[in-house]
């Protein structure tokens, strides 16, 4: 058993950050909040309903107002990056293709990419870039809820620093509520309002000054450890000391 | 969504003129949205217009793009448009979507000749493709004999582990739907050639045309075809997939070489495994004949296999059997050589997979017809 007994309540318009040590579920959480693995027990709700007990058509509206991400973007590497983010406007909404490639190209210079990146395929483009172009997708309905799973792994500071502030901005814009799984410890501080740890099996959250002071020894070594010194700025050499 | 809630309407206010905007300018309602604003087309240069958003109940990305869009173009075509009365809510985002706002689109006139162009275009693309699949077919060739001659000089380096997993997979494991497609195209055969030969009475030299036809031509090819199907297609899927995984790049890094890695294992197991297929496709080809010629005829099994030791001459087995390995390294190579060209995309494996099969087959049956030609030369 991975999880047991969670309980979390995530509120509108605030981020949420998810922790955890490697193979504690935090990617298991996100897909069974999204419906891609079933709990054993216990419900899910978002927007208020129960999403094991929706009907098939009333399912796809609430997919509908969620965006995802995936690890390393989960682009469709048979499609553009613009056909890709015109992919859900196309199946949801009955538009007329010139205005559906020009909302494409809006939604790719939301999320900072330049226009030649649309005719391009996902393997044509960098780490970062396909991570932009798969948030352009999560965003593509505009969603009011977005599910990010590690979004700034494996980029470079100047890269993830760029992706906390567009979240950031996103978010204010938009009045997104985000769920993000994430290890990066600068984004945590950046960008998110309360962070859930998974522990034991269950879920510790709280904002950041609170999680500072819990005694747990996981928790300590995750925020108090050299890197999470480094990020939270308390001077790394004269701590050791 | 409420689709038909998103509007607005265009009023003359002494010397300006103002859009109000209503409803829930979502992207839902961006198709209406957009072809109702295109009617602002008309305005005339110099005119004042004021975008009022003070009714807009909700807007998105879209929504405020539109409304940033209509401004834009307004703007070009030399009317004083301004946006106003903007919700502190929608703030952030229409400063959002300006900054990113994508440029206007350029729009070209399709010309007359457009689609003859386009379908010289990719008849010309096609040919050097096709050309440049050729020769790179001819260079991994080249490669593999290359990589081929350097591993036998130090046969050590063969992975014997490899090749023997190569063999049960093209060969033992296609035991049985060989066998069950060589019985019954023996049986066809045997039933086909006894109707026509009965009329001549000469229903005896049905046990002829079985034994030269099945042994020379249809059995060898039944089971190159079958293995190409089977194993050429498994060979392309797997490299492929290897290929998009970035494995045999990899591998390269870790100083192996794909080609002794990878190909040769196949390349080997498959010359190796395809001649047992096919004598084995003979045998039981040979008998669903002989139990048909049995049936339908009446030619006891002792009688047909005497008629077939006069029908066979000193070379018949052998000339299907010598194609064999032909076939196989055909097929191996073909199938190889379509998995390392994987592209980073799962649609080019399946199309690559499809290529290598066809491709395989037509080069088997190619190759068949030269070794007839050959074979009729040599006069065996």
């Amino acid at each position: 058993m991975l999880h047991d007994r969670l309980d979390l309540d995530l509120w509108r318009g605030e981020v949420l950050g998810v922790v955890g040590g490697s193979g504690s579920g935090k990617s298991v959480l996100l897909r069974t909040i999204v419906g891609l693995m079933e709990p054993e027990a216990g419900s899910v709700e978002i927007f208020g309903e129960d999403i094991r007990a929706l009907g098939d058509e009333r399912l796809r509206e609430i997919e509908a107002g969620w965006g995802v991400l995936f690890q390393d973007g989960a682009l469709f590497s048979s499609l553009t990056a613009a056909q890709n983010v015109a992919l859900p406007l196309r199946e949801q909404l009955a538009l007329e293709p010139p205005l559906l490639d020009e909302i494409a190209m809006l939604k790719l210079a939301l999320v900072g990419l330049p226009g030649d990146t649309a005719p391009k395929y996902p393997a044509e483009l960098s780490g970062g870039m396909r991570r932009r172009a798969g948030l352009a997708r999560a965003l593509a309905l505009d969603p009011r809820l977005l599910f990010l799973d590690e979004p700034t792994a494996g980029l470079d500071p100047i890269a993830a620093g760029a992706f906390d502030t567009l979240i950031r901005d996103l978010r204010l814009s938009l009045g997104l509520t985000v769920f993000m799984v994430t290890h990066d410890l600068d984004s945590l501080i950046a960008i998110c309002d309360r962070i859930a740890v998974l522990v034991d099996k269950r879920l510790i959250i709280g904002t950041m000054t609170e999680l500072l002071h819990n005694p747990h020894p996981w928790i300590q070594a995750y925020f108090r450890g050299p890197r999470g010194r480094a990020a939270l700025g308390e001077g790394g050499g004269q701590a050791v000391g | 969504m409420h689709a038909d809630e998103a509007g607005f309407d265009l009023q003359a206010e002494g010397d300006a003129l103002v859009l109000r905007a209503a409803g829930r300018w979502l992207v839902a309602a961006a198709e209406g949205l957009d072809r109702q604003l295109r009617q602002l087309d008309a305005v005339a240069a110099g005119t004042r217009l004021r975008i009022d958003l003070a009714r807009v109940d909700r807007l998105d990305t879209v929504g405020a793009w539109l409304v940033l869009r209509t401004r834009r173009d307004l703007e070009a075509r030399g009317v004083v448009a301004a946006i106003e009365n903007v919700a502190a809510d929608f703030a952030p985002l229409l400063e959002q979507v300006a900054r990113s706002e994508p440029p206007a689109p350029e729009q070209r006139e399709a010309g007359p000749f457009d689609a003859v162009l386009a379908a010289l275009a990719r008849l010309g693309e096609n040919t050097v493709d096709a050309v440049l699949e050729a020769r790179g077919l001819v260079g991994f060739f080249g490669i593999v004999v290359v990589t081929l001659s350097r591993t036998l000089r130090r046969p050590a380096r063969l992975r014997t582990v490899s090749l023997v997993t190569q063999m049960e997979r093209t060969g033992v494991s296609a035991l049985p739907i060989l066998g069950l497609l060589s019985f019954l195209i023996g049986v066809v055969l045997a039933y086909q050639g006894a109707d026509q030969l009965r009329r001549f009475g000469a229903e005896i030299f049905t046990v002829n045309l079985l034994g030269v036809g099945i042994l020379r031509e249809l059995g060898v090819l039944l089971t190159a075809i079958i293995v190409a199907g089977r194993s050429g297609s498994a060979f392309t899927a797997e490299i492929g997939a290897m290929e998009v995984n970035e494995e045999v790049d990899a591998m390269r890094t870790l100083g192996l070489d794909p080609i002794e890695v990878l190909v040769l294992p196949r390349l080997f197991g498959l010359v190796l495994t395809l001649p047992l297929l096919a004598v084995y496709a003979d045998f039981m080809a040979l008998f669903g004949g002989m139990l048909m010629s049995w049936a339908v005829l009446g030619i006891a099994p002792p009688l047909f296999l005497r008629q077939l030791h006069t029908a066979l001459g000193e070379w018949t087995f052998w000339v299907g059997i010598l194609k064999a390995p032909f076939f196989a390294a055909t097929i191996a190579l073909v199938g190889c050589h379509a998995g390392l060209m994987v592209s980073r995309n799962a649609e080019s494996v399946g199309r690559l997979t499809t290529l290598s099969v066809v491709r395989s087959i037509f080069l088997v049956i190619i190759i068949d017809a030269a070794f007839s030609i050959l074979y009729a030369q040599l006069g065996i």
